[in-house]
């Protein structure tokens, strides 16, 4: 068990940066910087080790209890 | 409707106030409306009210998931202020201010606005410069704004930390004397009495479970207690707005998050401002009752909870404590928290959406409650006019594609990092 303090967020896991080897809607733009979903429930989230080893990860967190399910790798794919 | 006053008061005392009439109905749902409101708060309250009052639309429901003032009105520091650099904020919100000091009278309920001023406390040279910057903006915007030395503001709150040897030594700061607090219930309670009376239903303990939406046009809104139709509907749910969204298969530059306010045990009056804390996110006033009402920044991460964790509530206090040492000695009373809905450039949203006859309001951020009756107001023109009203035309839902963001605190898209 690690300390919260020790932590810092990074939002939403799920987002993707549009591939930059192809044509870039203004659209597609928006969703990548802006819009998000905020879902209620399972959420998928970036958290940075940063008072500790600086690993980004990837966490599965409930957003209306805080309880956590699965932590991954921050390159990992989550199915 | 029962008017409140000295007379009225006396009267009911002579029947030990048993006979005093409720402050609102309590209807059931009918079929149609002209137009439903969805969230009984603030600014839900505030739109029905206005939307009955300025445009004498009065077929109007509210529906409420939980009770009416449950939610963030419930739950803010009660500050209101006006002090934007930005015309879009500045304009929007001393149009608030106007409607703030004859609100009492407007809805003969006394709101307990106390227009005590505000004072944002600078820590550096180029802090002073920015504050200076800023109140000149205000100014041309006809909002009063002061800049405060390092002496002036000594003499306005001498509890302050100002020696010497501390990290962040008290260079100044910026005044806006005619912002203040309002006891936050009754504004809720005050715009709830006077929609009600004007023909309003509000509906409590209504849940909102899908929309129906035909041909890009609103019809209706599906709820716990039945089908409600309504030629228009209006999303005014603050911290549940992606929760409706995902519903209407809407993303939105919005995302949810924790934020946490706490009192202290009362003490003799020794505050007479509300004050923020410059190096960091704190900020304080002393409620009628003696008690300390602080906040700060966000949890950090999303939230749907109203209720948040320890290392926040630290972080602030600290900074609290840096800027007045004698809140060290006080005693927490209660600590709570509130879920926020916070936009990408920490403005709100108060438009038309792509589909015809639905309305949106939201991205309140940290500022919801001083927003209430502009809100209310301009949301209503909007609703009861099918366009926006040239106050709340910068709070467009597209200015984040056409990048005419509202970067009041130039933090970027993440308005929850500090």
């Amino acid at each position: 068990m690690r300390s919260q303090n020790e932590f810092s967020y990074g939002g939403d896991a799920s987002v993707k940066r549009p591939l930059l080897n192809k044509e870039v809607s203004d659209q597609e733009w928006d969703n990548f910087v802006y819009n998000r979903k905020s879902l209620r429930g399972k959420h998928l989230e970036l958290w940075q080790h940063i008072s500790g080893c600086r690993q980004w990860i990837k966490v599965e967190r409930d957003t209306s209890t805080h309880e956590i399910f699965r932590t991954f790798k921050a390159d990992e794919e989550v199915a | 409707m029962q008017k409140y006053s000295v007379f009225n008061l006396i009267k009911n005392a002579l029947s030990n106030h048993e006979k005093w009439d409720l402050a609102w109905k309590d209807p059931s749902p009918k079929k149609e409306y002209d137009v439903v409101i969805i969230g009984g708060g603030g600014h839900g309250l505030a739109t029905a009210y206005y939307l009955a009052k300025e445009h004498n639309i009065t077929n109007v429901a509210i529906i409420e998931k939980g009770w009416i003032g449950g939610g963030n009105v419930g739950r803010n520091t009660t500050i209101i202020r006006s002090n934007y650099m930005y015309d879009d904020n500045g304009l929007f919100s001393e149009f608030g201010m106007d409607l703030w000091r004859r609100m009492s009278q407007d809805l003969n309920y006394n709101v307990m606005f106390s227009p005590r001023g505000i004072i944002n406390l600078a820590h550096s040279d180029a802090q002073m410069n920015v504050y200076a910057r800023r109140g000149n903006s205000m100014r041309l915007n006809g909002i009063d704004a002061v800049l405060l030395n390092r002496e002036q503001v000594k003499e306005i709150i001498p509890m302050a930390d100002f020696s010497e040897n501390v990290r962040f030594p008290i260079f100044g700061g910026l005044m806006q004397p005619s912002a203040g607090t309002a006891r936050h219930d009754a504004v809720a309670w005050g715009y709830a009495r006077q929609a009600d009376s004007m023909g309003v239903d509000i509906i409590q303990n209504c849940e909102v479970t899908g929309f129906d939406v035909s041909a890009g046009k609103i019809n209706g809104v599906r709820t716990s207690r039945g089908d409600i139709k309504a030629k228009k509907i209006g999303l005014c749910v603050a911290g549940s707005t992606n929760i409706l969204a995902e519903k209407l298969n809407m993303t939105l530059p919005i995302e949810t998050h924790l934020l946490q306010a706490c009192v202290s045990e009362p003490v003799k009056p020794v505050l007479d401002n509300v004050v923020t804390f410059g190096a960091g996110h704190f900020y304080i006033s002393q409620s009628d009752k003696g008690e300390m009402v602080m906040g700060g920044d966000l949890d950090g991460y999303n939230s749907y909870a109203q209720r948040g964790n320890l290392p926040t509530l630290q972080h602030v206090l600290t900074e609290g404590i840096a800027m007045m040492p004698f809140l060290s000695k006080l005693k927490m009373l209660r600590t709570w928290g509130g879920i926020m809905d916070m936009s990408m450039d920490g403005s709100p949203i108060i438009d038309k959406t792509h589909i015809e006859g639905l309305y949106l309001n939201c991205g309140w951020c940290y500022g919801g409650f001083k927003a209430t009756p502009a809100s209310g107001w301009t949301f209503a023109h909007t609703i009861a006019q099918d366009r926006v009203h040239e106050l709340n035309a910068g709070y467009s839902l597209n200015r984040f594609n056409t990048g005419h963001l509202i970067d009041e605190k130039g933090l970027g898209t993440k308005t929850w990092i500090s």
